[in-house]
């Protein structure tokens, strides 16, 4: 890596510039980050009618509860089940951590790696698409034939799912090579280390980010899937058990949580984008 | 502190501060060989402020980086008083083109980090003299995308110096700067100079500019890249912008213009 900057002079021209900062990134995720206080509260109304008007709508029409409940049937099941759902819920956020820190560690890891060697970059990249486009789930059924019913085989799909999310935007974002930065840091005696530390990975941050929040929203779809695919616990299986007892509000208080969920992921890695990614935005 | 008698101490210790010798770099690409720097030998004095000018692809950047220990020679060699470059040296410290701050960095940071790089602590006095010096105190916490282009580039100042360099070297510092910033930055570089006797290897594509800081212009003419003359300038310090629009300044900037339009015919 050294012996091919050694070599090369940067233009620092402003067209160099132009072909780093990568737009995208986090700044098409940042559209409307400044709600004003006004803004929140319409939108806060806006859920607000849409709950209540499903109320109403639904009640008027006489919508049976087996195809539709009422949100407010929907908040009671969500109430009285909770005793029963909650250690479901911990066995999907297990599965989903576990098997995303594991899938984004080692996609973190490669893209580092890869994105150094041209080559053997050049080599991986397709098989890795193929892993991001091939959907996980469908090898579950394998995976618990080998694995069992436990929480393994789900773990190992979430993290095959999540994986190579993360790998390919990392890449990315590693691939935004400044040789004037890195000369930069060189010429003060930093160290191989010193320039991934303190250049490579604040530069890759946008996309890492980027890459960490599709990875788990993926993950938390897989974590799902592959619960309703098989085995006795997680949220999916209860999808499953509350479906085929047509316990509809039950059905969805699952469902919410599982929004929930994903709503989550989806403010904290904009939140952690905001606070450590946004540079370039 | 008294900066003449600064320099002159440092003046009688002779010796030159950097030596050039026989310095030449090829760069092998796939159109083929490109002779960057062909024999290139130079005398840089202690507390001197040297120019190197000369046309675009001359070979004035690969010659900075090889004295900044950033690439190697295909032959000859740099040293810095006994000791010869190959790698970057904690005495030597390079400024770039357009600042090359951190963007993920507000200034405070951006400036620590030559300190946090050889693992010691920033030097908080020496800062912020410095930044004070440079109009830049009471910013400490802006990212750069927060300053203008000439800010920027004074901070950059401010890094380079911050780690008590005893050379500076500037590879078309002010450049991408409106003539009136860069007007402004000439003659606070001049100043710094002034007061802190620092060796300062400064490359420019300007005459004017070359005219305006330098001790003596080194010209250099392209293809391959090489010392085509020595100029010494013997204008009087400090000299203030308005030297630029005098008739001897002006011939002079002729007589160097002449000097690289005879070469290239
Ligand atoms: N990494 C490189 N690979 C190939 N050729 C290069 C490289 N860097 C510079 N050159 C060539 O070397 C010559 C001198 O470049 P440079 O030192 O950047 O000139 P200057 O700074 O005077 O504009 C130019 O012809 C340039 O194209
Ligand atoms: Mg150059």
């Amino acid at each position: 890596m050294d012996t091919q900057l050694r070599d090369q002079i940067p233009t620092f021209g402003a067209k160099q510039g132009a072909d780093i900062s990568l737009s995208g990134g986090l700044s098409s995720l940042s559209s409307g980050s400044n709600r004003t206080a006004f803004e929140t509260l319409v939108i806060i109304l806006v859920a607000v009618v849409i709950i209540g008007g499903a109320e109403l709508l639904i009640a008027l029409f006489e919508v049976p509860q087996y195809i539709l409940p009422r949100p407010s049937l929907i908040a009671a099941a969500l109430v009285s089940e909770w005793k029963f759902i909650w250690p479901h819920l911990l066995v999907t956020l297990y599965e989903l951590l576990v098997g995303f820190t594991i899938g984004a560690s080692i996609g973190f890891l490669l893209a580092a790696v890869i994105t150094q060697f041209p080559f053997v970059e050049k080599i991986v990249t397709p098989y890795i698409l193929l892993l991001v486009t091939t959907p996980m789930l469908a090898l579950v059924p394998l995976l618990i034939l080998r694995f069992g019913f436990g929480s393994e085989p789900r773990i190992i799909a979430v993290a095959l799912a999540s994986g190579p999310m993360v790998m390919i935007n990392s890449a990315t974002g590693f691939r935004r090579v400044d040789l004037a930065k890195i000369a930069l840091a060189r010429s003060f005696g930093a160290s191989t280390l010193q320039i991934f530390t303190k250049i490579r990975i604040p530069m890759a941050m946008p996309m890492i980010i980027v890459g960490l929040m599709v990875g788990s929203i993926f993950g938390l779809l897989t974590t799902v899937g592959a619960e309703m695919v098989g085995g006795a616990e997680g949220l999916g299986n209860r999808l499953n058990y509350y479906s085929s007892m047509i316990r509809m509000p039950q059905f969805f208080a699952v469902i919410t949580l599982l929004a929930t969920i994903g709503i989550s992921i989806y403010v904290f890695f904009f939140w952690v984008g905001k606070r450590w990614g946004s540079w370039d935005a | 502190m008294n900066a003449s008698t600064d320099r002159e101490s440092r003046n009688s210790t002779a010796g030159p501060k950097m030596t050039i010798s026989g310095a030449s770099k090829r760069y092998d690409t796939r159109s083929g060989t490109v002779h960057a720097l062909d024999r290139v030998s130079l005398e840089v004095r202690d507390g001197e402020f040297l120019c190197i000018l000369g046309p675009s692809g001359c070979g004035k950047s690969t010659l900075l980086w090889s004295m900044a220990g950033l690439h190697g020679l295909s032959s000859g060699e740099i040293r810095l008083g006994p000791s010869k470059i190959e790698a970057p040296h904690p005495e030597i410290a390079m400024i770039f083109q357009e600042a090359n701050l951190l963007p993920w960095r507000n200034l405070e940071s951006n400036i620590a980090l030559p300190f946090e790089l050889k693992r010691t602590k920033p030097d908080r006095a020496r800062i912020s003299r410095l930044l004070q010096r440079v109009g830049l105190a009471g910013f400490e916490s802006k990212y750069p995308r927060e300053l203008s282009g000439g800010m920027q580039q004074r901070a950059s100042i401010v890094r380079g110096l911050a780690v008590d360099p005893s050379v500076l070297l500037m590879d078309e510092p002010f450049g991408a700067l409106d003539a009136f910033t860069r007007d402004e930055m000439n003659l606070l570089i001049q100043e710094i100079w002034m007061e802190t006797g620092k060796t300062i290897i400064f490359i420019t594509h300007s005459i004017a500019e070359a005219l305006f800081l330098a001790d003596r212009i080194v010209v250099m003419s392209a293809r391959p890249g090489r010392i085509q003359e020595i100029v010494e300038v013997d204008l009087p310090r400090p000299r203030p912008i308005s030297v630029q629009s005098t008739p001897e300044f002006i011939a002079r900037v002729n007589d160097i213009k002449d000097m690289i339009d005879h070469r290239k015919v």
